[in-house]
């Protein structure tokens, strides 16, 4: 294992040399495909929905970073894909899984970091890293929506409410305890709890509450270690935050970048694999 | 497959349905082993048994009822068969691992029970099964609840008789299992209409025992740090172990050893050099369940043994052989059931053991814990073993999953995930 220090300062005197090579991390996700353009820094990065083809988006950003930044494919070294699409890019070397590249990229953003929850759209999951930023256990949550980006979705357009709206709820307002975890089960408690009159705002704080049990949980099964890295488009909710920090009595680190931590984590990765062949 | 449709109908086997579980078995089939490069040659036979698997051993079983033998059909592995072959019948392994029989399980069923209680209780009540239609006598025993109560649904369609096992591995537990085995072989002997007798135990042991020997000799050579074998064709072996004529089982495995050992000695390996090696540990894999192999050794992973029913626990113990009388033979029958260790028994720590030891033995790199859902027992034990390998410093994850392929993509995730932890530079 090359320490990242290290591996940061051996990177820039080699670029000196050979100038201006890259890697290239793609993260097609359920929602949206990031990529990310480093060498040994990140120069640029790129989001934009994945509708309905992985493959096309995954094209798109790629020539997108290409042309704003006026880089040549030639020079372009290494292409690391991951997310669920990761599979459908022909002209990516690697497919990696987004569990190591969200490790991997959370722990370039802060060093600090032993523990990554992410919550997507699709799944949540958390791992743990070791003192190097290596996945040392992780836990995904199974074939169910339950505390995932998709639950808080479906939840919100019950309530006829952005998710952003969640953020902007009064915290003087008492949440309503939803007790059933499953998707299907909670919407229509919702339904009957709407029908007796609650009001919306303490139910969609009972929904975030419900998120962050189930994530704590999530967080206790593979043992919680801190600094805590939240990523995932659901980490930008500040009441989510708020209550998973109440409940685990710790904070919650979340990087303005932490949304392309997968596609930096894959950059990396392929940068990595570039730096190694040269020390072969 | 050979025309077997006389046969079938003649066993009560519900025709239509069962031509609709035949017409996707082979595709499956082909899509999960045939696929797979650089088989060995001596898999041929295996292959063609399960490529008449409703055909060719349900018509030598049909010939051995002609001549006044009796079928016993068995759900567990604690369930002695050397009893049932002592006494003239066949033994045969009756569970169910295919998404077919699943809804006929439901009818009669809870949704939230184990799919391999469904399964098995579907292939019954839907006649879609030519070896539970083969079956004289049903045997079950008290491990998990869920089983328990299911006898009560087949003793409804079919005479099952059921062995009350022991939860404790206490001298008392010792001396009630040894009843049961009497009482076992009281039932045999009332079924067949033959004594058991020492003679007759004494050869059954030994037939058995030698398609242990014969299953030890295969594993033992998945120790090779050059797999000469793949853990999928390893499985499918030992699920076809169960129901098929011991002998002559016994015989193919050993034809395959020869191969493999030729394979060993010349280096020949069916994966890639720096391919994880996994134990799989956890409930057992019925046949067709190739799922949780399949998915493994697709995402870059090589199985190197299984400490499940359909695998070691099924062989690993041998039944002492050297014995004055038949008292004793029991005795000895007893010893080697009882040493089984199924999450069904508390404490169950000598499992704990076994993994270890095994993780060792087979040179593993990680550990796969398998379970299927709605087993309790298999399930709540997860936290001993997982605390107990992190002690050890076994990297372990815990995949649950039933038979359907729907969550393929997510458990291919996960596992893809595992073995990049497991290749980490560091380690
Ligand atoms: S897991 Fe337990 S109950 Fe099931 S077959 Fe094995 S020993 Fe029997
Ligand atoms: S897998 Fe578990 S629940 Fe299913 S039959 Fe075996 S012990 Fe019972």
């Amino acid at each position: 294992m090359v320490c990242p220090h290290v591996a940061r300062v051996y990177i820039t005197t080699v670029i000196e040399g050979v100038s201006q090579l890259f890697s290239i991390g793609i993260d097609m996700g359920s929602v949206g495909t990031k990529a990310v353009i480093y060498n040994g820094e990140m120069i640029d990065k790129i989001v934009i929905p994945t509708g309905w083809s992985p493959k096309n988006a995954g094209t798109e950003v790629f020539n997108a970073l290409l042309k704003r930044n006026n880089i040549k494919k030639e020079q372009v070294k290494k292409i690391i894909t991951t997310g669920y699409g990761r599979s459908s890019l022909d002209f990516a070397d690697k497919a990696v899984t987004e569990i190591t590249c969200h490790a991997k990229g959370a722990f370039f953003l802060n060093e600090n970091i032993r523990t990554v929850l992410d919550i997507g759209g699709q799944d949540s999951k958390v791992i743990a890293l070791d003192e190097a930023g290596n996945v040392s256990d992780f836990l995904m949550n199974d074939k169910c929506a339950a505390g995932t980006g998709r639950f808080l979705q479906v939840m919100a357009t019950l309530l006829e409410m952005d998710v952003e709206d969640f953020s902007a709820i009064n915290s003087t307002v008492k949440p309503q305890k939803i007790s059933s975890m499953c998707t299907v089960f909670a919407e229509s408690e919702i339904i009957s709890l709407l029908a007796n009159g609650v009001e919306k705002e303490s139910l969609a704080l009972g929904i975030l509450d419900s998120i962050a049990n189930r994530a704590v949980s999530m967080l206790k099964r593979v043992g919680i270690h801190s600094e805590i890295g939240f990523t995932g488009g659901v980490s930008k909710s500040k009441n989510l935050v708020t209550l998973i920090e109440e409940k685990t009595g710790l904070n919650l680190y979340s990087h303005p970048d932490s949304q392309i931590a997968g596609a930096l984590g894959a950059a990396i990765i392929g940068w990595n694999k570039i730096n190694l062949g040269y020390i072969e | 497959m050979a025309n077997y449709r006389e046969l079938w109908e003649s066993l009560g086997v519900d025709l239509k349905k069962h031509d609709e579980l035949c017409a996707v078995l082979p595709e499956f089939f082909e899509e999960i082993y045939l696929s797979q490069n650089d088989r060995p040659e001596n898999m041929n036979y295996f292959n063609f048994v399960v490529s008449e698997i409703h055909g060719y051993r349900i018509q030598e079983l049909a010939d051995h009822k002609e001549k006044g033998a009796k079928v016993v059909g068995t759900f567990c592995v604690y369930v002695p068969d050397e009893i049932t072959f002592a006494g003239g019948g066949i033994g045969i392994g009756l569970c169910g691992g295919s998404d077919f029989w699943i809804p006929d399980g439901e009818k009669v069923l809870p949704r939230n029970t184990c799919p391999l209680i469904k399964a098995s209780i579907g292939a019954k009540l839907g006649n879609t099964c030519p070896y539970f239609s083969s079956a004289d006598l049903l045997v079950g025993e008290t491990t998990c609840d869920g089983k328990k109560k299911a006898w009560e649904i087949l003793g409804e369609y079919t005479p099952v008789h059921v062995m009350d096992l022991p939860q404790m591995k206490r001298e008392k537990g010792k001396l009630h299992w040894m009843d049961e085995i009497k009482i076992y072989k009281d039932k045999i002997e009332e079924l067949t209409g033959t004594e058991v007798t020492k003679e007759n135990l004494e050869k059954s042991i030994k037939l058995i025992n030698d398609k242990r020997r014969a299953l030890q000799r295969l594993y033992n050579l998945r120790k090779e740090e050059n797999l000469p074998i793949s853990g999928k064709d390893a499985l499918l072996i030992t699920q076809i172990a169960f129901y098929d004529d011991p002998e002559r089982f016994t015989e193919k495995v050993h034809a395959l050893c020869d191969e493999l050992e030729k394979r060993a000695a010349e280096g020949v390996s069916v994966f890639a050099e720096g391919t994880p090696r996994i134990l799989v540990t956890g409930t057992p894999m019925a046949i067709p369940n190739w799922k949780m192999h399949h998915l493994i050794e697709t995402s870059g992973g090589a199985v190197v043994c299984e400490e499940t029913c359909t695998g070691v626990k099924y062989f690993q113990d041998l039944v002492n052989e050297d014995n004055e009388t038949m008292e004793d033979q029991l005795r000895s029958l007893t010893d080697r059931y009882l040493n089984i260790n199924c999450a069904c028994f508390t404490p169950n720590d000598g499992r704990i053991d076994d993994i270890i030891r095994l993780y060792k033995e087979y040179k593993a790199d990680g550990v796969i814990y398998y379970s299927l859902p709605f087993c309790s027992t298999y399930a709540i034990e997860y936290k001993k073993v997982k605390e107990a390998l992190e002690k050890e410093g076994i990297p372990v994850i815990m995949i649950e999953t039933d038979y359907s392929l729907q969550d393929a993509g997510q458990i291919k995730t996960r596992l893809e995930a595992f073995f990049e932890m497991l290749d980490a530079p560091e380690k």
